[in-house]
């Protein structure tokens, strides 16, 4: 018989990494929240709970915006690749593989290389803009970059194989003799999707938006790269702070407040859609 | 999964039933998606080829040319950047393969107290933001004085793909008969002897998988990386960086570069995890029976 030893011995390096590089770091950005000082002099302890509303003051268009930008990309992405998924899962055939490949090819391409890429489709003199001025189609003064539609063209184009991925998974493990049965007892192919197909990929739609609506919330290099001063996310905020301008308490703060706001999104969403149906079919 | 679609008389590979809807309309918003997905990887290759007077590439066309595939390591630092990346993704994948392996086999396989903590510490650190991990990461070596380079951006890269290594894997892990291993047990190999003989060559794909996943998400990084870095700089750190100024055409002859070496690694990838389920139904005639 195995010593009960065993399972710690195996979990215990990787856990004391994570544990040190991890769960520390991130339990102590609430104390470094509540310290006040400098660089220079240090920086102490005062409990200093005001940094909270005064970041919330100060970074409230910003921590909207991401989670407006978040939650638009995320809703494109998701209707977007909902069919894209059901199509591969269903009426893939032999070719399933193929397909699966061509939907993650765009991750053998490196993440800030596919985020420039849309700098050049999306530039004034680039390739779209570029030539529907050059047709006549769009005035001179017409410009996508740096404005919202570039930065939320980005977060969505970088979702879409994200969102996809669960959302297959789920749909593959559907078994077909239910949606047979369905058809079987008279249903209608939308009533065999809305009450069949649809309920049983709920924990896949699950998945995904949980996956891209993080990811995307948090993101700041879309709004670096394709966006103008009045696209600022909170992530961007978060890092000049922290790196460059070394406000480790504001940025500390902004930090949990994004967290925090996340998990609240998490929570809404599952008591209105229920978290009930993602425990029953998972 | 791949078992199930291979067969071409299984269930999930009959089409449920054929309409217009799903004949025509459904395969043609597919194809267009799919294309649209593929538009930044042949703007990519294709600005390899554009001409740049001033050795930063325009938005653009200045004509065609070669020029910059012969030079592509000719931006000094951008190639020592690039070799940054490679040094972490390599060793970093090395070292969360061998922490995570062994975690995830114990997490697939046994129960014991505090396995709870495990897969909530696990879980976080997969949806936890990455710009709030790296944040987090950086206050703590400020806090320690560590200082920033090449050494913490291993710590971090280790730290986030741990938790990658230990889902694949246990995700295969999970998946298989551990009878098998008992039998070898019974029949007086060493518990060591039976791991390495019947335990290892089955969740070597996943293995496989998981040090493959590392490495590209590693490679890949910019957000957590970009907060540890201090003054190193990994390819993407030097590309973000150049943005400014303006990007060298070079970096899009490396990036096509990696894109090339992924699509060949991961055919070769298929082509071996077939050959390997082949190879086992061919062995194990009980397993053929019940797929």
């Amino acid at each position: 018989m195995r010593s009960r030893l065993v399972p710690y011995l195996q979990t215990g390096p990787a856990m004391l990494w994570l544990g040190i590089f991890f769960v520390v770091p991130l339990i102590s950005i609430a104390s470094i929240s509540l310290m006040t000082g400098n660089s220079i002099a240090g920086w102490d302890l005062t409990w200093n709970f005001s940094v909270f509303p005064d970041a919330i003051d100060q970074y409230s268009p910003q921590i909207l915006r991401s989670f407006l930008y978040g939650g638009i990309s995320t809703f494109i992405a998701l209707v977007a690749m909902y069919p894209v998924a059901y199509w591969i899962a269903f009426h893939g055939g032999r070719r399933k593989s193929l397909f699966l490949f061509l939907l993650l090819l765009p991750f053998l391409v490196s993440f800030i290389i596919r985020i420039l890429t849309w700098q050049f489709i999306l530039a004034d003199d680039g390739l779209v803009i570029g030539t529907l001025k050059s047709v006549g189609l769009v005035g001179e003064n017409a410009h996508v970059l740096s404005t919202p539609t570039a930065v939320i063209t980005g977060l969505t184009y970088d979702a879409l194989p994200w969102m996809a991925l669960p959302i297959y998974v789920a749909i593959e493990k559907i078994d077909r003799d239910l949606v047979e049965a369905a058809g079987d007892l008279y249903a209608s192919g939308y009533e065999q999707f809305r009450r069949v197909i649809l309920p049983l990929s709920a924990p896949g739609i699950y998945a995904g938006i949980l996956l891209v609506g993080i990811t995307n919330v948090g993101d700041f290099l879309s709004a670096q790269i394709l966006g103008g001063p009045n696209t600022t996310m909170i992530g961007n905020i978060i890092q000049t702070q922290y790196v460059q301008n070394a406000d480790f308490p504001v940025a500390s703060a902004l930090s949990l407040i994004l967290m925090l706001g996340l998990m609240l999104c998490v929570f809404i969403y599952a008591w209105v859609f229920g978290t009930r149906t993602i425990q029953e079919y998972a | 999964m791949a078992g199930r679609g291979a067969s071409p008389g299984s269930d999930s590979a009959r089409p449920v039933r054929s309409r217009p809807w799903s004949r025509f309309v459904l395969p043609v918003y597919v194809t267009v998606v799919m294309l649209y997905t593929l538009i930044p990887i042949a703007v990519m290759i294709v600005y390899t080829f554009n001409k740049a007077p001033n050795q930063r590439l325009t938005f653009a066309w200045n004509g065609f040319t070669t020029e910059w595939y012969g030079k592509v390591f000719q931006v000094a630092d951008l190639t020592q950047a690039l070799w940054h990346s490679l040094e972490v993704a390599v060793i970093s994948s090395i070292i969360a393969t061998a922490l995570g392996t062994p975690a995830a086999l114990a997490l697939a396989r046994r129960k014991f107290r505090g396995r709870g903590l495990i897969d909530l510490t696990v879980i976080t650190n997969l949806t936890a933001p990455t710009v709030v991990v790296g944040a987090s990461l950086l206050g703590f070596f400020i806090a320690l004085s560590i200082p920033r380079g090449i050494t913490t951006i291993l710590i971090a890269h280790v730290a986030f793909n741990i938790a990658i290594v230990i889902i694949v894997v246990q995700a295969r892990v999970s998946g298989y008969d551990e009878s098998l291993e008992e039998a070898a047990q019974d029949l007086g190999a060493s518990p060591l002897v039976a791991f390495q003989k019947i335990t290892l060559p089955m969740i070597m794909p996943g293995i496989f998988s998981a040090f493959l996943l590392s490495f590209a998400l590693s490679i890949d990084d910019y957000i957590i990386t970009s907060f540890v870095a201090g003054q190193t700089l990994t390819f993407p750190l030097w590309v973000a960086g150049a943005v400014r100024v303006g990007i060298p055409p070079q970096v899009f002859v490396m990036g096509t570069m990696i894109f090339v070496a992924g699509v060949l690694i991961a055919i070769a990838s298929l082509i071996m995890q077939r050959r390997s389920e082949r190879n086992l139904a061919r062995s194990d005639p009980a397993s053929r029976a019940t797929t």
